[in-house]
């Protein structure tokens, strides 16, 4: 598979739909770009008007507060009219319902989707059946990707860290359901990062992990040795039940981040963590609190990413 | 019946072992002759076949027409004509239509419905177990008495290995053959794509290929067990062909096919969530596809099946997982094979024989053949002819297809079935 529905013809964002097929370049400038927009989010100028009199709808299908609220705060310090729509999914709906609720909202000259859906591959889906003006932006699909996770995550380690090169990233936890894994492996090294480590049991790993370019080890005390970045992984609970681990409390033994095995990491590693955080599943409080966690940060930085993503997009239309 | 004499076309008829110049003569339907002119031949029709070859005409093993049940996806009228300008003059039918193909009734209609399109051949595979559930057995001596050809569970899974022991003995008891497609139902998981780099980097649910060569080894020790004929259909892995291997040198009855897209695509090949490619079993790596052409002309694989699938636009428009599995492929059989032989992975002999003879021998069909007195079912074809899979030249209600818009060699110029042209 290879991938260049996301680029227009001059090879400028159209859609961001995944981190497979961008280059370092790209990556650099939305990096770059959301740089410029941090004095703005964090609420000494409100409002720069990029978009204005743009229409931006979130369409999300899949539950999320944290994503949705930053998409739309990012749009609105863009000065975009935003309209978010909770779009819930019954099983029984189909290609032909998702269709047409693009069409109808096409109908109404919106200029950008912003979308998550629990299916793999839907907001390509969209991309390629909405109207050629329409930009997509994919705000987690399935167990695919989510791009723009990913894009805050580096730029919270570039914040930190500011070379990528010497860099040791573990990412550890539930990869084979993880959409903001498969995204963060495919960014950081097309970053060029010095090592990707995924740390899971066999049964949250997906089959043949290390063609994405990772190492792989199944225990948090090996893993850790030598890391600069720790990303922690949500545990769903309905993993017990579909027996891919025995309990929660079993895969805190082994898998949760605790004050001693941090200690197994460089000193200045940082913690990461894309959310919800379950405390003492994953991760135990005073890590997730702690002063290399930088979990919050990762947070607020998703307003400035989200800006710059939503920006290049449109600027194909020569709003920019 | 009309008398039709084929002149000086490149006869091949691997069942024969005939591979040279000449001539076939057609008498009430039957092979009268090849080569020599019978005397007192009058032809009624004379066909000029030069430069292109004459072969018998082509045997599907596993095919879905929709009908009946499923009508807005394609037709008797609409498959029958794409079969008929694809060379192919006996399609077998894989029993989950609508309602299921679990008794007389059904086939008998099947049979009706497809001979008033004006093609005769159509042969139902009757469910192995009752509406496809896979707990009761199905009516099987009944339905082979209404002409259904085997017995098969299409893509549905068999409850436990018990009730497939049972309806294997069954069918074993009264000389039915019995297709079974190997696919483990807990393992396959519902996936859509083969587990390995491809799922793994589009977070798509996955197939190990496993799933496969657990039920196939399973099924094999039944065949032992039980003495059933079996036939596996569309295999999708080289461990499966190993397996295979060992046991037809074993000496076990067992034969199998390959779907002819499973010898061209790999997981590679898909474009990012195409559902054009969502095909079951799913296109698995280069090694899979390479031990499977290995397979073919080795003989451990026996023939080649279209594994057709037609679907309206709807079944494949959306998000990859939630699209309906399969592939519209009559239209492609013939050239997609002559693909094989251009690349050297397949003889032209081979090839044909796949599609003639060997499915024949598995079905225990006095057809594809040339054979004196043989129904005289035939396929010529110009292998030199290019075309373009596009809206003018596809006559199936189903567009599904990865192929679309490529060009092919080789072309069918007429069809023969039991001696009348259903194709020109």
């Amino acid at each position: 598979m290879s991938d260049n529905l996301q680029l227009n013809s001059e090879g400028k964002l159209k859609h961001f739909l995944t981190i497979e097929g961008l280059d370092k370049q790209l990556l650099i400038e939305i990096l770059d770009l959301a740089e410029s927009f941090v004095g703005m989010t964090d609420g000494r100028i409100k409002k720069i008007p990029l978009l204005r009199g743009k229409s931006i709808v979130n369409l999300f299908f899949e539950n999320s507060t944290r994503t949705r609220t930053t998409f739309e705060l990012a749009a609105k310090r863009l000065s975009a009219d935003v309209l978010s729509m909770s779009i819930a999914t019954s099983s029984t709906s189909k290609g032909e319902s998702l269709l047409d609720t693009i069409r109808n909202l096409e109908a109404m000259y919106v200029d950008m989707f912003v979308v998550r859906h629990g299916i793999s591959g839907a907001a390509h889906f969209i991309a390629q059946h909405a109207a050629s003006h329409i930009s997509v932006i994919n705000a987690g699909d399935g167990q695919h990707a989510h791009p723009t996770q990913a894009m805050l995550d580096m730029f919270t380690i570039r914040q930190i860290k500011q070379d990528f090169s010497q860099l040791r990233v573990a990412i550890v936890g539930d990869i084979l359901h993880s959409r903001v894994a498969r995204s963060n492996i495919q960014a950081l090294n097309t970053l060029g990062v010095a090592e990707v480590r995924v740390i899971a049991p066999k049964t949250l790993l997906p089959a043949q992990v290390e063609t994405m370019g990772v190492t792989v080890s199944h225990s948090l005390a090996d893993g850790l040795k030598d890391i600069d970045v720790i990303i922690m992984l949500r545990l769903q609970k309905e993993r017990m039940t579909a027996a891919l681990l025995p309990s929660e409390n079993e895969y805190f033994k082994c898998f949760g981040l605790t004050e001693a095995r941090l200690k197994i990491a460089k000193p200045d590693a940082i913690v990461m963590h894309p959310g919800p955080i379950n405390r003492g599943v994953e991760i135990d409080s005073i890590v997730a609190d702690g002063p290399q966690s930088v979990i919050l940060k990762q947070v607020s930085n998703g307003i400035a990413i989200r800006m710059a993503i939503m920006a290049m997009a449109m600027q194909k239309q020569g709003s920019m | 019946m009309a008398c039709i004499l084929i002149k000086d076309g490149r006869i091949i008829d691997p069942a024969n072992k005939i591979d040279r110049i000449g001539s076939v003569y057609i008498a009430d339907g039957k092979i009268a002759s090849v080569t020599n002119e019978p005397a007192g031949f009058k032809a009624d029709r004379v066909i000029d076949a030069r430069n292109q070859i004459v072969c018998p005409g082509f045997i599907d093993l596993s095919t879905r027409l929709r009908e009946p049940g499923q009508s807005r996806k394609a037709t008797f009228a609409s498959e029958t004509a794409a079969a008929a300008a694809a060379g192919i003059t006996t399609l077998c039918l894989q029993p989950d239509t609508i309602p299921v193909i679990d008794a007389r009734a059904v086939a008998e209609l099947i049979k009706d419905q497809a001979e008033k399109c004006g093609y005769r051949q159509i042969l139902p595979i009757a469910a192995l177990t009752q509406k496809l559930e896979g707990t009761e057995l199905s009516a099987m001596l009944a339905l082979k008495d209404a002409g259904c050809v085997a017995v098969s569970n299409a893509n549905q899974p068999v409850k436990n290995l018990l009730v497939l022991r049972r309806a294997m003995e069954y069918a074993a008891s009264h000389d039915l053959l019995f297709i079974y497609r190997p696919n483990d139902y807990w393992l396959a998981n519902n996936g859509c794509v083969h587990e390995g780099a491809v799922s793994t980097r589009y977070g798509l649910p996955s197939i190990p290929d496993a799933a496969e060569t657990i039920a196939l080894a399973q099924c094999l020790e039944l065949a032992e067990l039980t003495g059933c004929r079996v036939h596996f259909g569309q295999l999708s892995s080289r461990r499966s062909v190993i397996k295979l291997h060992q046991a037809k040198k074993y000496g076990l009855a067992v034969s199998a096919d390959v779907a002819i897209h499973q010898l061209h695509l790999t997981e590679d090949d898909i474009i990012p969530f195409d559902s054009a490619y969502h095909v079951q079993p799913p296109f698995r790596t280069n090694t899979d596809k390479e031990a499977l052409c290995e397979g073919l002309a080795n003989g451990t694989i026996d023939s080649i099946c279209s594994d057709h699938q037609p679907h309206d636009l709807d079944a494949k428009l959306g998000a990859f997982p939630e699209t309906e599995p399969g592939i519209s492929s009559l239209e492609t059989l013939l050239p997609l094979m002559l693909r094989l032989v251009a690349e050297r992975a397949l003889t032209i002999e081979q090839g044909i024989a796949a599609l003639t003879q060997e499915p024949a021998q598995i079905l225990q069909l006095e057809r594809g053949a040339l054979t004196l007195g043989f129904t005289a079912d035939l396929c010529i074809f110009d292998p030199d002819q290019d075309w373009q899979v596009n809206s003018d030249n596809w006559r199936s209600q189903g567009v599904n297809t990865p192929f679309w818009g490529q060009v092919f060699k080789g072309r069918v110029i007429y069809t023969l079935q039991a001696g009348k042209v259903i194709y020109s």
